[in-house]
């Protein structure tokens, strides 16, 4: 919303400066995005006449011209290339050093081809008033010489710029930003703001209402009006806060709804049929607009219609079969109070914004409904002549004041604000509520009209999980508390916010936990980063395309609404943005030397639901230095990564199986996943499968994992029971096993552990064989058992014992022999 | 001393001397001093002479065996020294050459901003919530005060994804992190005292807006919880964040539906230059207020006897300001360059998050 001072001026007696109003309207709320100042922006252009033109000696276009303006620069040289530059023409004229904004150049004395040239004769279009420009502009001849060209032009009208929260319905006028600036204490609201038009003749129209949309609505036809260009102060006004001036009826409607906040709408009475305007539903079908746009209208929607159809969108738009036009003589003007919710949703059902529904779907004063008629009324006849009918209303205007009630106490109690309650009983009256009833201890008020955000009992939306009896307790006040809350909102802002005293926080009571989660994820972060990944933020959609190569896509994870056709799909693992990541660092020749490696920590959408995932992948090749050759990465990277945070996590290997039942976009013989159980599946490892790398043009080897951060589950804190020091040294004995290529190590690893679960301590693969010397099919498994004594040194005999159950266990539970 | 002593003598300080490596001088012990060595064996040899003669052989015996051994051992540790510094010499390397560092990854800026914040809110008492990215309506909307035809709810630019079942309306992707406080206050029973970080989604794609993109949200509810105290706790947290112990911090009255009194938060800084804390102008950073009884009574909570304040932020807009980065887009677009240069070590010293 913009205004000018000298429209605020006009509703607002004050003395403030600029800077004091912009000051105190952020603090009371009505937020200040811009101020446009021209007298700054235009400073140092002035008046000036031409003495005398004459061609530039040698340049045929430019010519030289003596030029006046005013004190200090009476008789000086301009060059001008302008074809309109004349004797004894009045220009605008800009001495050195001043900024041109239409250019943004600063003007500087100099020559121009030779010739002095001690400033600039400007047009519009530099001042950056006007579009075109046809040369230099050209002023009255009565115009003064050497007057600030601001002043000459009555330009030095500040406009402030303000963003009105959507519940402020009632300061999208200038007269409703003035009354909130009087209550604030800067001046204040002029009175006798309306004129009452006696209307002559008989009322040649009626009004019928049959939409519960329409709650009051009046009209009145003025005949014998000369439409045309408004007068320029009117345009001025109107072009100041950024509207373009049409035509004088439609001028005054736009003005009057600026000034006054009600949208007004004006008919070409000869182009209405019948003598019944009807507020009716929309018969189904199309509806052509001012704007130029067919709109397909339900039967929902609220039009007013004449005898042959809709001619307007009530309080939205007008229909372009009633609009005026410069031919325009009779015009019938209405102003409505329409319902804000019917507005709303006609509005946006149609994506049609104006201003009118702006207003309208915000709530309009239902009380400036006439007086707005009246005030269009009065300028239309002062401006474009004619003569006023009777005014014709339909309808009730809504009178009801609702009552709000604030007990002074919460004045310190909810906001910690220190006042005296007269003073804020003040405030509240200054905005125009009206003290019903008051005693020491509170005082409850009538809310004025056009303040639709005030104690406006909403319905509740209380979950449905509530039991009857706490939803029934929660509610019960629900409405006198809002209200109440309302009064100390609008006290606390024109007392200023900055009055209320910060405190500090009692300590928490009995808080509950912090969630695992969120414990967990800087731990994880950091060892992953520490392991050489680096973290990457992605976007949760991805192109449905993408997102199909990794599963089934639901397409209920589809965006009814997506931004762009490439972010359509959510994504159903954070693998498709990090392998398109990996894509384009790699093609931008970044990640070499191991640094082609990325995690993300972020929601993965599918078949369980938004669930939190760690995934990762590691691609390009490792650095190359003296004795090391460049490796691509591999499965085990994955695998190694993986168990690293589950072991971070407190699940360690050994409770853990793997399972090579990995998802379909791995590689289906290097992949896996890990398992708690035989059911809980915690995370999957693996190798790219070829058939994505060469979707994703990934060339090499790519290692990737995931985890689902919320199944891994939180380990049980136990006191920890007092270590095993024992004085006894470990024994180390290795084992060869010749095992068919079917058997895996997990089995024969998991043999040999339970071949002695209280001596053995630790199992390890040191190593694999595969060659000729060993029967085809067969592989050697070199293991190396760790043995930890616990109260004696073993003997041969319980050594040679150990080993014969070694034997047996990888024996029977895999068929794998000892080598011997 | 006898001759063939003499001979002995000489030989083996002979041998001592032209043995180099450890086993040749292992060799000249065994064969003068080893159980058949030479000397050994005139030892043993001793018994044979007569009573007079053994007496003085044995006395130039002995005094020969005590001069060999310590003779044999100081050749010993010579050559243990020769052996250590030639292997010294053939082991040298040029240490010139540069250190095999393991690739090291990064933390990224949104993930550190919001740990930050969540230390400094944990320094209030505040703990970490979480709630999904889909929401039902209700609970990104409805229960936050913000009814179908509201303007508000217009505003947004909503993502709707299809329903959940048939008989269900369509869900959103979540506007804010609000959500999470609905889902709090129905499951949790006051005093609360969380902040909500988490991803939001609104359909807007521009130089300075994402799609998607984080918030950091917090809600207090107590009985005696007053706007007093949401002004301390967000002026102590903005000036802890930002390190400036004097940032100007300036409360606006606003509107929010889902809070009553409501206001946006601004920190003092120059437009011209970009420092916080400098210059005449404002900053919005936050926006805030105290809940509105109608949240709490959606929630279950009666208002008549609980109260409190929320609170919400864009978290890279906040870390955008504290670290001096340009482009919103840049967050997401995982330019290997970029997460170098904005990303935090993994070390980084965690009680500096926030300065204080």
């Amino acid at each position: 919303m913009k205004f000018s001072l000298s429209w605020l001026r006009d509703h607002l007696d004050y003395t403030a400066s600029l800077e004091e109003i912009c000051t105190i309207l952020n603090n009371i709320g009505l937020e200040v995005e811009s101020v446009d100042e021209p007298a700054k922006r235009l400073a140092g252009f002035r008046t000036a006449k031409i003495l005398e033109a004459s061609r530039h000696p040698d340049a045929d276009r430019l010519q030289l011209c003596r030029v006046n303006a005013g004190p200090g620069f009476e008789n000086i040289q301009v060059v001008c290339g302008a074809p309109n530059a004349r004797a004894d023409l009045h220009v605008i004229f800009a001495p050195p050093g001043t900024y041109i904004p239409g250019s943004d150049i600063t003007i500087k004395a100099g020559k121009i081809r030779g010739q002095k040239s001690e400033g600039m004769l400007c047009s519009l279009r530099e001042l950056g008033l006007g579009e075109e420009s046809n040369g230099i502009a050209e002023l009255s001849c009565t115009a003064p010489i050497g007057m600030d060209y601001v002043d000459y032009a009555k330009l030095d009208d500040p406009v402030v710029e303000i963003a009105i929260t959507p519940n402020r319905g009632d300061a999208l006028s200038v007269r409703g930003i003035a009354r909130d600036l009087g209550a604030a204490g800067l001046g204040r609201l002029k009175t006798g703001l309306i004129e009452t038009i006696e209307g002559k003749g008989n009322p040649d129209r009626q009004w019928k209402i049959d939409h519960h949309g329409c709650i009051f609505v009046t009209g009145r036809l003025i005949r014998g009006v000369r439409n045309g260009p408004s007068p320029e102060w009117l345009q001025r006004r109107l072009e100041s806060v950024g509207l373009t001036p049409r035509s004088l009826l439609v001028d005054v409607t736009n003005y009057i709804m600026l000034a006054l906040g009600q949208p007004l709408h004006a008919f070409d009475a000869t182009k209405l049929s019948g003598n019944v305007l009807h507020v009716t539903h929309a018969c189904p079908g199309e509806f052509l607009a001012l704007d130029g746009k067919e709109y397909v209208l339900t039967g929902e929607d609220m039009v007013i219609a004449d005898h042959q159809g809709a001619v307007s969108l009530a309080g939205i738009i007008g229909g372009q079969n009633s609009a005026v036009d410069e031919n325009t003589t009779d015009v019938f003007l209405e102003a409505a109070y329409f319902d804000a919710v019917r507005v709303a949703l006609t509005g946006r059902r149609l994506g049609v914004q104006t201003d009118a529904r702006y207003r309208f779907e915000r709530g309009v004063d239902p009380s400036m409904v006439r007086f707005a008629l009246e005030e269009a009324t009065a300028l239309i006849l002062s401006l474009g002549g004619g003569e006023a009918g009777p005014v014709v209303e339909a309808g009730k205007e809504p009178q009801t004041r609702r009552r709000a009630t604030l007990r002074f106490e919460r004045l310190k109690t909810l906001a910690g604000l220190d006042m005296d309650p007269a003073e804020a009983v003040r405030y509240l009256e200054h905005l125009g509520f009206e003290v019903a009833d008051r005693d020491d201890e509170k005082a409850t008020f009538l809310v004025p009209l056009w303040r639709h955000d005030v104690a406006a009992a909403q319905p509740l939306a209380q979950a449905l999980s509530l039991s009857e009896e706490l939803a029934r307790k929660a509610a019960h006040h629900v409405n006198a508390l809002e209200a109440e809350c309302d009064l100390v909102e609008e006290v606390l802002r024109l007392k200023g916010l900055f009055h209320v005293a910060p405190v500090p926080l009692p300590p928490v009571g009995n808080a509950a936990a912090p969630s695992v989660l969120s414990e967990r994820l800087p731990v994880v972060r950091r060892l992953c980063a520490g392991r050489g990944l680096m973290e990457t933020v992605g976007f949760s959609f991805v192109s449905g395309q993408d997102a199909a190569l990794f599963e089934e896509i639901e397409t209920r994870e589809r965006l009814v609404n997506p931004i762009a056709a490439d972010l359509d799909q959510l994504r159903p693992t954070a693998l498709v943005n990090l392998l398109r990541t990996l894509e384009r660092n790699l093609a931008r020749g970044l990640g070499q030397n191991g640094e082609a490696a990325f995690f993300e920590i972020g929601p993965a959408f599918g078949r369980n639901g938004n669930r939190t995932l760690l995934a990762a992948v590691r691609g390009g090749v490792t650095a190359r230095y003296p004795g090391h050759a460049a490796q691509e990465p591999c499965w085990l990277d994955a695998k190694s990564d993986l168990m690293a945070v589950l072991e971070e996590l407190g699940m360690p290997e050994a409770s853990l199986s793997t399972t090579a039942d990995a998802p379909s976009y791995y590689h289906p013989g290097r992949s896996g996943q890990l398992r708690q159980g035989p059911k809980l599946v915690l995370g999957s490892f693996g190798e790219l499968h070829p058939r994505l790398a060469q979707i994703f043009n990934l060339t090499g080897r790519v290692a990737m994992f995931e985890l689902d951060l919320e199944r891994v589950p939180q380990p049980k804190v136990k006191r920890k029971s007092a270590p095993d020091l024992s004085s006894l040294q470990p024994v180390r004995r290795d084992f060869a096993f010749l095992a068919g290529a079917d058997v895996a190590v997990q089995d024969v690893i998991r043999a040999v552990r339970m071949a002695d679960r209280k001596l053995i301590s630790d199992v390890r693969l040191f190593d694999v064989y595969e060659g000729d010397k060993l029967p085809e099919g067969y592989r050697s498994l070199g293991i190396e058992v760790t043995l930890q004594p616990k109260e004696e040194s073993l003997t041969d005999q319980q050594l040679e014992a150990l080993a014969l159950a070694v034997e047996q266990s990888v024996q029977k539970a895999t068929g794998a022999s000892l080598r011997r | 001393m006898a001759n063939d002593l003499e001979a002995l003598r000489h030989e083996t300080l002979q041998a001592l001397k032209e043995a180099v490596t450890r086993s040749e001088w292992d060799a000249v012990r065994v064969g003068v001093l080893g159980r058949s060595g030479k000397l050994t064996m005139l030892l043993r040899q001793l018994g044979q002479c007569s009573p007079e003669e053994r007496k003085a052989r044995g006395q130039e015996l002995n005094r020969l065996r005590d001069e060999l051994t310590s003779l044999v051992e100081q050749r010993g540790k010579e050559i243990e020294e020769l052996a250590l510094q030639s292997r010294l010499e053939a082991e040298r390397v040029d240490v010139t050459r540069p250190p095999v560092l393991a690739p090291q990854g990064l933390i990224h800026p949104i993930s550190r901003t919001i740990e930050e914040m969540t230390i400094l809110f944990a320094k209030m008492g505040f703990n970490v919530a979480e709630g999904p990215d889909i929401e039902t309506q209700w609970h990104n909307f409805s229960a936050l005060n913000t009814p179908d035809h509201h303007p508000a709810r217009t505003e947004q630019d909503t993502f709707y994804l299809p329903p959940a079942n048939d008989d269900s309306e369509a869900q959103v992707l979540r506007t804010q992190t609000s959500g999470v406080q609905i889902r709090t206050m129905l499951t949790q029973s006051p005093p609360i005292r969380i902040i909500a970080p988490g991803r939001t989604y609104r359909a807007d794609h521009d130089a300075t807006h994402s799609p998607m993109f984080h918030q950091c949200e917090g809600l207090v509810i107590d009985r005696d919880v007053t706007l007093g105290h949401l002004k301390y706790c967000l002026i102590e947290f903005l000036r802890a964040f930002f390190d400036k112990p004097d940032l100007p911090v300036r409360f606006r009255p606003s509107y929010f539906p889902f809070t009553e009194p409501s206001m946006e938060v601004d920190i003092g800084w120059s437009r011209q230059s970009g420092e916080l804390g400098a210059g005449a102008d404002w900053l919005e950073v936050l926006g805030s207020g105290m809940v509105n009884p109608r949240v709490l009574a959606n929630c279950g909570l009666d208002p008549s006897e609980w109260q409190g304040f929320a609170f919400g932020m864009g978290i890279e807009r906040l870390a955008m300001l504290k670290n001096g980065i340009a482009d919103l887009r840049s967050f997401y677009e995982s330019d290997l360059r970029w997460l170098r240069h904005y990303g935090f070590p993994v070390l980084s010293d965690i009680a500096a998050m926030g300065g204080r």
